[in-house]
């Protein structure tokens, strides 16, 4: 009978449960954009001040190519502590208004011609590639003899837009050999070569900042739905207490 | 006032059998009162689905199906539309949500043998109502028109090219292109929106109607309605209403808890819920790297790598979820519930589940071992084969005329 009492009690198939739960999330592999050796951006969407400094230099260095079709300027009156005439004084392009969308002004058909291919939409590279990657990516640009490259996405189109404020780093080459004995030469790691304008914590936080503000544009409402889901698990936190109470109440009579 | 009532009442029950509805289905329905943990994902799928079915009522009026429109429709949902991301996510989490309490509902019906005699048809159509869940899960996975959408799609409909002679045909068919495209979407968005749901409601129906035609079974097994008292009741049953009722608003009020906790802070849910890649809109002209299910499918997806050939392949993966039907056939044991059966019985369903969860493991991730495939799938079937060995053979106790605890 102790096997069979351990079978039914409710903290044992409570257990159970969270166990199998537990196996089915942390199980394999993480998210997509995970894999490889990316650095943990560290960037924080709350952080109001940070998210608005990366608007800045979002439509200051990725907005002259890249747009962000489904963002409109006007959300950042509501989310970002900005005013309208704010708004349009330092973020919005000339052409534009704050109640467009981020277009960039560059023509899309013509901009595969110059670059290969057209400069991508960025409203949701922070959760298609998430926001290691980007933060990895805009540091680890490095020159070559045939220009510049990447140590996260090889051969890019897109040029290093922000080295002048990183500088320029060179790649520290490796020759390995694999089981077959074929040799590979691979970027082992960069070097900064011609130090830019920043120093190199001050570009790390840079592009933490636009990495943040990358993140924001991906889900806008993401800023308002973790403040309510505070109040929404109170209240069920509350909810449930006063149901289990209900419960007891109503079984007292049945339990005996 | 109360005399009006009771006239309105009156005047409608002389029309349509409104309390005598009530009292047969909710408060004159007698339950077993031993009901635990386990009993709770019956009324919570129910809870899932009227949450689906609301939260895509509103989801419609803003979706526009269309390849070239379905995509930014949603994003258009997730900014613009007045809690168009909360009634999304309720919609996406609930999704998945609807898999989890099904899934443990079902397990639930294998350890306490819920599907025995007389209660087969309650779980042919229980079977049923999963198989029509997964179709419908499919197609409104395919409507935000994300990379992942796209060639799961891409992916799904191509086995049905496994078939001999007619496969390619019959590919065309579903997709009504020669390719994935807006034809494809438009008409899951009609069959996700209109026809499944549509019969997912009357299986629902039929479900809890065969139910309540033969009554509960429990964890101990016991029939009910074997003693009753002399007005009828069961002995060892107690109404619904207000004692399922009560517990139910309470199993419900904690699942919501833990369903809001995934809405509000985890929606992705570790890429598993929505994938980082579904953010991408399709590209017929580029195939991501893997193309992995999600999480609810990854055990077939599974049985599926674990076959060479194509068409046999197919046709496991089928075999894996319609073996369920015969399921109250294969099972010979004298008793239902676990709890009077031995050994082998605990046994066998302890290593069915680790098959499963493990089966669904090794179907998200593209490089599996091919020997570990093999061998879950194995446990997977022999779990089904050889029941109605173990359970003629086994040992069992007898069961209790009374419920003897609550």
């Amino acid at each position: 009978m102790s096997i069979l009492g351990r079978f039914s009690s409710p903290k044992y198939h409570l257990a159970t449960g969270l166990v199998l739960v537990a196996m089915m999330v942390f199980s394999t592999h993480g998210v997509a954009a995970s894999k490889g050796n990316l650095d943990p951006a560290g960037s924080n969407v709350f952080d109001i001040a940070s998210v608005q400094r990366g608007a800045k230099l979002f439509t200051n260095y990725c907005m002259a190519c890249h747009s962000a079709k489904y963002m409109r300027f006007k959300r950042m009156e509501q989310d970002l502590d900005l005013t309208e005439d704010e708004i349009q004084a330092f973020l919005v392009p000339a052409g534009l208004e704050v109640s467009d969308y981020m277009m960039s002004s560059m023509p899309y058909e013509a901009s595969a011609d110059w670059f290969g291919k057209s400069p991508p939409d960025l409203s949701l590279t922070a959760r298609s590639r998430g926001p290691d990657w980007i933060y990895t990516f805009l540091r680890s640009y490095y020159m070559t003899e045939d220009g510049w490259n990447n140590k996260v996405l090889a051969n890019p189109a897109m040029p290093h837009v922000l080295w002048e404020l990183q500088g320029i780093q060179r790649p520290i080459m490796e020759t390995t050999e694999d089981a077959a004995g074929v040799t590979h030469v691979s970027v082992a790691s960069l070097e900064m070569d011609v130090p830019g304008e920043l120093t190199t914590s001050e570009y790390d936080q840079t592009v933490r900042d636009i990495v943040a503000f990358m993140e924001y544009i991906a889900e806008p409402a993401r800023l308002q739905r973790e403040r309510l889901g505070v109040w929404v698990l109170l209240f069920l936190a509350v909810f449930t207490f006063l149901s289990y109470l209900l419960y007891q109440e109503y079984w007292k009579d049945i339990k005996k | 006032m109360n005399n009006f009532i009771t006239s309105i009442g009156n005047w409608v029950d002389e029309r349509v059998p409104m309390t005598d509805f009530w009292k047969k289905h909710i408060s004159e329905y007698y339950a077993p009162k031993n009901f635990n943990f386990w009993y709770f994902f019956g009324s919570l799928s129910m809870l899932v689905l009227v949450n689906q079915l609301l939260t895509g009522i509103f989801l419609t009026m803003h979706y526009k199906p269309g390849a070239e429109t379905a995509f930014a429709s949603v994003e258009y949902i997730m900014r613009d539309v007045e809690w168009g991301w909360l009634i999304r996510y309720m919609h996406s989490t609930g999704a998945s949500l609807f898999f989890a309490v099904v899934y443990l509902h079902m397990f639930r019906a294998l350890m306490y043998g819920s599907y025995q005699k007389p209660r087969e048809i309650v779980w042919i159509l229980g079977v049923t109502i999963y198989l029509v869940l997964m179709a419908e899960s499919f197609m409104g996975y395919v409507l935000p028109w994300g990379q992942m959408s796209y060639w799961g799609a891409q992916v799904i409909i191509s086995l049905f090219g496994a078939v001999p002679y007619v496969g390619e045909a019959l590919v065309e068919w579903i997709r009504g292109d020669y390719f994935v495209a807006d034809a494809t979407l438009n008409r899951f968005f009609a069959l996700h929106v209109v026809a499944l749901p549509l019969v997912l409601v009357g299986l629902v129906v039929l479900h809890l109607a065969a139910l309540h035609e033969v009554g509960s079974n429990n964890p101990e097994g016991v029939d009910i309605k074997a003693k009753k008292d002399e007005a009828g009741r069961p002995l060892d049953g107690i109404p619904f209403h207000p004692y399922y009722t009560i517990k139910d608003i309470f199993g419900a009020a904690f699942f919501l808890l833990l369903a809001a906790f995934i809405v509000f802070f985890a929606p992705e849910f570790g890429g598993k819920f929505l994938k980082p890649d579904n953010f991408v809109q399709a590209n017929p002209l580029v195939t991501p790297d893997h193309i992995p299910p999600v999480w609810y499918f990854t055990p077939f997806y599974a049985i599926l790598q674990a076959v060479p050939d194509k068409l046999m392949g197919v046709i496991l993966m089928g075999v894996s979820v319609m073996i369920l039907y015969i399921v109250p056939w294969l099972d010979r044991s004298p008793v239902k519930s676990l709890r009077y059966r031995s050994w082998p019985s605990r046994l066998a369903l302890g290593i069915f589940v680790i098959a499963f969860v493990r089966l669904g493991m090794l179907g998200l991730s593209p490089d599996s071992s091919t020997f570990e495939l093999r061998l879950w799938t194995f446990f997977y079937f022999a779990f089904f084969i050889l029941m109605p060995i173990w359970t003629k053979m086994e040992a069992t106790q007898p069961v209790p005329e009374r419920v003897s605890s609550v």
